[in-house]
C-alpha cells in the first residue's frame, strides 16, 4: 500500500508540474502564436510599413469595391474595434463575402493601406443551412419551407 | 479498478462485446453518413463541402479521446500496476493515430474549397499535427519496450506527458487568433451549428466511437493472446 501511495503522490505532483509548464508555455506564446493581427492590434502597435504581416477580421458590410480592371478589389476589414482598408489584386476565394471572415497576407504602406498578396476566407463557428438564409448560389432568392420543418 | 485485471475475466467480457460494438458502429456510421450526405441542405457559405463535418469532427474528437485513454491507462500502469493497462494503451495508439490523421486529411480537403488553402500553420492545425506525431512517437516507443517488463514505464510516462497537448488543441481557437473557426458545439450553452447538421453529426460521432472501441478491444485481445503464446513458448523451451 505504501509504495502505491508514494507513486500516486509522485504522479499527481508530476501532473501538476506538467500542467503548470503547459500553461506557462501557452501564456508565453500568447502574442506570438496568433496566426494574424486584427485591425485593433495594428492600431495598438503599428507594424513598420513594408513588413510582411497577416491581417484577419471581418469584411465590413458594403465595403467591397471592384476596380475597373476586374481583378483588383478594395475592402475594409474590421473587428468591432478598429477598421483597416485593404487592397488585393487576384482571384478571391468563394467564401469571400461581406460580413464574413478573411485572413490576408501582405504589408502596410506608409499611408496606412494594407496591400494583400494573398487572401484566405475564414469560416466562423456558425453553420447555417442555405435555405434558412434565403441565399442561393445562382443569386436567386429561394425560400424552401420544406427543409425548415 | 482491478475487477477486470484478470485477463480471463476481461476476455469473457470483451469477446461478446466486440461484434456488437463493431457492427453497431458500422451501422450507425453508415446511417449517419447517408443522412448527412443525402438529407442535409448545403450550408450558407460552404455549400455541400459542409458535409465532410460528419467525418472530420468525430475523427478530431476520437483522436483526442484516444490520447486521453492512453494517458489514463498509462497512469494506472504507473500507479496501480494494472496488468491490462499497457495492453490497453498500446491498443489505443494505432486507431488513435489513424483517426488523428483522418482528421487532418479531411480538414485539408475541406480547407481547400472553404479557405482557399490545404494547410496553414495556425494554432489549431499545428497542435493537431503535433498530436499525430505524438501518436507515432508513442507507437515507436511502445514497440521498443516490452509490455511486461519495467521498461514499459518509459512509454507510460510519455503517454502521461503527451496529455499536455490536449487542452492546447481544445483552447487554441480561444487563446489565439486562428484560421480555424471557433467551437460550434457546446454542451452547456447554445450550439451555433444548425440542428439539421448537429444531429447526424452526433449519431456519426457515436458510431465512430463504437468502431473505435471495437478496434481497441480487438487489438487488446490480440495483444493478450500474443503474450500468452510468448509465455507458453518460454515454458516449452524451459522444459
Amino acid at each position: 500500500m505504501k509504495a502505491k501511495h508514494q507513486r500516486l503522490t509522485l504522479a499527481v505532483l508530476a501532473l501538476l508540474a506538467l500542467v503548470g509548464a503547459g500553461l506557462l508555455a501557452a501564456f508565453a506564446l500568447q502574442d506570438r502564436a496568433n496566426y494574424f493581427y486584427t485591425p485593433a492590434d495594428i492600431v495598438a502597435k503599428k507594424p513598420p510599413a513594408g513588413q510582411a504581416i497577416r491581417l484577419g477580421g471581418m469584411v465590413e458590410e458594403g465595403s467591397i469595391q471592384h476596380e475597373a480592371d476586374g481583378v483588383t478589389v478594395n475592402f475594409v476589414v474590421q473587428d468591432g474595434k478598429a477598421r483597416q482598408s485593404v487592397m488585393y489584386t487576384g482571384i478571391t476565394p468563394d467564401l469571400f463575402v461581406e460580413g464574413s471572415g478573411v485572413v490576408a497576407d501582405g504589408k502596410l504602406t506608409s499611408d496606412g493601406m494594407f496591400i494583400a498578396d494573398s487572401l484566405l476566407a475564414k469560416h466562423d463557428e456558425n453553420y447555417v443551412p442555405r435555405e434558412l438564409e434565403g441565399i442561393d448560389m445562382t443569386g436567386k432568392m429561394t425560400k424552401t419551407e420544406t427543409l425548415v420543418e | 479498478m482491478h475487477a477486470y485485471a484478470n485477463p480471463t475475466r476481461f476476455l469473457s467480457l470483451a469477446r461478446p462485446l466486440t461484434p456488437w460494438l463493431l457492427f453497431g458502429g458500422m451501422a450507425l456510421v453508415a446511417a449517419a453518413c447517408a443522412w448527412g450526405i443525402f438529407s442535409t441542405p448545403p450550408e450558407r457559405l460552404q455549400g455541400d463541402s459542409v458535409k465532410i463535418i460528419f467525418v472530420h469532427v468525430p475523427m478530431a474528437w476520437l483522436g483526442m479521446a484516444g490520447w486521453t485513454g492512453i494517458a489514463i491507462a498509462s497512469l494506472s500502469e504507473l500507479i496501480w500496476r494494472h496488468p491490462l493497462a499497457s495492453h490497453a494503451a498500446r491498443a489505443i495508439a494505432v486507431p488513435g493515430a489513424l483517426f488523428a490523421l483522418l482528421c487532418l486529411v479531411t480538414g485539408a480537403l475541406w480547407g481547400r474549397p472553404a479557405w482557399g488553402t490545404w494547410w496553414v500553420w495556425d494554432g489549431r492545425l499545428t497542435s493537431m499535427l503535433v498530436l499525430f506525431f505524438l501518436y507515432l512517437a508513442y507507437i515507436v516507443l511502445a514497440n521498443e519496450t516490452s509490455k511486461a517488463s519495467g521498461r514499459s514505464r518509459i512509454a507510460a510516462i510519455f503517454g502521461v506527458v503527451g496529455i499536455v497537448n490536449l487542452p492546447i488543441i481544445r483552447f487554441s481557437v480561444e487563446w489565439w487568433e486562428t484560421q480555424h473557426q471557433g467551437t460550434s458545439i457546446s454542451i452547456t450553452g447554445k450550439s451555433t451549428i444548425d440542428a439539421l447538421y448537429l444531429w447526424p453529426l452526433l449519431v456519426s460521432a457515436i458510431g465512430f466511437s463504437l468502431l473505435f472501441a471495437a478496434i481497441v478491444l480487438m487489438r487488446m485481445r490480440a495483444s493478450l493472446a500474443e503474450t500468452k503464446v510468448e509465455g507458453r513458448l518460454k515454458r516449452m523451451a524451459a522444459e
